[in-house]
């Protein structure tokens, strides 16, 4: 038999075009086969009949600034509801001439977090700005200083509210959850029986519950005096709650850390400590991001059973202008608006996970 | 391979051992693992460790950094004897470098912070002097070029070799190696054992398991062979290779080197 030998160096091509244009596209997607051009017809014969209407309702025949009466005759979206009462919606019963130091804390809350997304800013720097916005932000909401008339937490309302309670909620939470999670892992007898019992008993009962607890019968046990608000305590059992979902998430991803991670850390003589903060957690908790943002994106809408309690959260206030004989009926606009609010934030959560899971993962490959 | 680096002459055996196992047990659950263990390696002796699959080579180097705990004899690492006393592990642990079979480097660290957590953190280093170090000895393992990618886009072999380099950075007085090569594709064999005989020409002590004869012939000063949870023989690499004793050993020796 002859050996085969190549002789010639093979010549280096472009790789074959794939792009098919507009056409191609609409061919291999949409129009491929009978059945799935049955689909995309019926598809598009839904959207035909529910978009135009729909647009004419919210855009075109909608009244933006316009009294209660006046929206009852017209057939489009009363949106006046909204811009009549933004200001109640948005701040509740805090003083109506002081709403702009509510308004000048959430702007200052909203620039640091947005300004916090970029990773190449985490540095000390950006520790200092965030106590030092918190401690504005504070000072702001609760006046009694630098001339600021003092306005009782009783009196807060609405976003601020909502926001003070997911996002303080949410920051004490993950430590804490991450704290359980290596308790329940933990090979101390004691420790590890604490958290598990932690961990079921409070996953074991609605938030709802909780949030009665701490609000009638936790000021019980008291001693005489002694008042702890009612933000706080609805707060504390937001963060007693969230932590002990995260906690069963984190243990999930330090399950899934190989063990010869574990035993390349303790061969150059790393403590536990170092061991799970510089080796484990930094892995784990990269794993476990998109559960661990589904936990919070829930919390934040969990947040609105505090109307429970008498807290006027954001649904709270919007819900209340409905009581209002001029604005009775028009929930539609109402509750839409308050889903546009809540998305938003449920939405810049998940994105914002989405980039910090690529930049991560991009990163090591 | 290099035959003139079996140097058996440096070794001083009059000077202080510097590991001593005194008829060691090991027990997995009901499972005797290792039956009696007793084992003295001097100062830059180098041991190559074989036996078949189970016979418990590498339980044995993981008692000696304490990765598994024996629970009867003695195990004494450079004069501190292995209980559990926390402080007393760690110190054996700075002492006792070790390279496994699949790596363990630390996938979300670049090499050269792999190399640098060590000595940063467990030997309080300044980081400055901590990166330098590492990139010494990046440059001894001949990888000083990849030193700010991660371990994932590096081949099997370059891996090793940061391994290796990360237990060099924390200046350990005894190197154990668990089959650092038999994870590795046959041409990036050569690249890690190199830096291997490198290491002992420094006069490293070294205990390495591995099925790498050739190593074994040129390197070592001892060969140990293990079956069953015992040493069962031990010579040096001419007598142990050209004239087994035990039947164990001559099996063993027959089907690894056809
Ligand atoms: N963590 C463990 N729990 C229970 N049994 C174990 C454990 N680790 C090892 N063993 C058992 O102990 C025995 C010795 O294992 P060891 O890993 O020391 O063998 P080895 O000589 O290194 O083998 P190999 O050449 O396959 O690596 C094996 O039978 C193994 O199944
Ligand atoms: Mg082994």
């Amino acid at each position: 038999m002859e050996a085969y030998v190549q002789e010639t160096l093979a010549e280096e091509l472009k790789p074959p075009v794939t792009s098919k244009g507009v056409i191609g596209w609409a061919k291999s997607n949409l129009f491929d086969g009978w059945f799935n051009s049955l689909l995309t017809l019926v598809t598009l014969y839904f959207l035909w009949k529910v978009i135009p209407p729909l647009v004419r309702w919210a855009f075109i025949d909608s009244l933006w600034n316009t009294t209660g009466a006046v929206c009852r005759d017209a057939d489009g979206a009363c949106w006046s509801i909204i811009t009549t009462n933004l200001r109640f919606i948005l701040f509740g019963f805090y003083p109506h001439d002081q709403h702009w130091r509510p308004l000048i804390a959430i702007v200052l809350l909203c620039g640091l977090l947005f300004y916090s997304r970029n990773r190449n800013h985490w540095n000390t720097y950006l520790v200092y700005a965030w106590i030092i916005g918190l401690v504005v932000m504070g000072v702001l909401m609760r006046g009694g200083i630098l001339g600021l008339p003092g306005v009782e937490t009783s009196q807060w309302g609405g976003l601020p509210l909502t926001l003070l309670l997911s996002i303080f909620g949410l920051t004490a939470a993950y430590p804490l959850g991450v704290l359980l999670a290596l308790g329940r892992q933990s090979e101390m007898r004691a420790i590890k029986m604490l958290c598990v019992v932690y961990i079921e008993l409070i996953r074991g009962v609605p938030l709802i519950s909780l949030l009665f607890m701490g609000s009638i019968i936790f000021p019980l046990f008291l001693p005489e005096g002694v008042t702890i608000g009612q933000i706080l305590r609805a707060q504390v059992a937001i963060i007693l709650f969230t932590a002990a979902y995260i906690a069963e998430v984190v243990r999930g991803g330090l399950q899934a850390m190989p063990r010869g991670q574990y035993e390349a850390a303790d061969s150059i003589g790393l403590s536990y400590f170092l061991t799970m903060r510089l080796i484990i957690l930094p892995q784990a908790l990269k794993i476990v991001i998109p559960p661990t943002v589904s936990i919070l994106i829930s919390a934040f809408k969990d947040t609105s059973l505090v109307v429970i309690i008498a807290l006027w959260d954001l649904l709270k206030t919007t819900q209340s202008t409905l009581s209002n004989p001029e604005w009775m009926g028009f929930s539609r606009e109402a509750y839409i608006f308050v889903a546009i609010l809540y998305f938003l934030g449920c939405f810049s959560m998940a994105n914002y996970s989405r980039k910090l899971e690529k930049e991560l993962s991009t990163e090591e490959h | 391979m290099n035959e003139e680096t079996a140097e058996n002459s440096d070794l001083q055996a009059t000077e202080e051992p510097i590991i001593e196992i005194i008829d060691m047990h090991k027990w997995f659950g009901e499972f005797h693992v290792l039956r009696g263990i007793d084992l003295t390696i001097q100062q830059k002796e180098r041991i190559v460790i074989c036996g078949p699959s189970g016979s418990g080579k590498s339980t044995l180097i993981r008692c000696i950094n304490r990765l598994e705990e024996h629970q009867r004899g003695q195990i004494i690492v450079d004069g501190i004897e292995l209980t559990n006393n926390l402080k007393n592990i760690e110190k054996i642990r700075t002492e006792v470098g070790m390279v496994f079979q699949h790596f363990n480097l630390f996938p979300h660290l670049t090499i050269v912070d792999n190399l640098a957590l060590g000595p940063i953190w467990v030997r309080k280093v300044p980081k400055k002097e901590a990166i330098e170090a590492a990139m010494h000895y990046l440059e001894k393992v001949h990888i000083a070029e990849q030193a700010q990618k991660f371990p994932g886009q590096l081949s099997g072999g370059q891996q090793q070799r940061v391994a290796i380099a990360r237990s060099l950075c924390m200046s350990p007085k005894i190197m154990l190696f668990d089959e650092p090569t038999s994870a590795l594709d046959p041409e990036m064999i050569k690249e890690v054992l190199d830096v291997m005989i490198d290491l002992a020409k420094e006069g490293m002590t070294m205990i390495v398991v591995t099925h790498e004869m050739g190593f074994a012939k040129s390197v070592a000063h001892r060969v140990l062979f293990m079956d069953f949870g015992q040493i069962v023989e031990g010579n040096t690499p001419e007598e142990f290779f050209e004239n087994p004793q035990h039947d164990r050993t001559k099996l063993f020796l027959s089907q690894i080197l056809h």
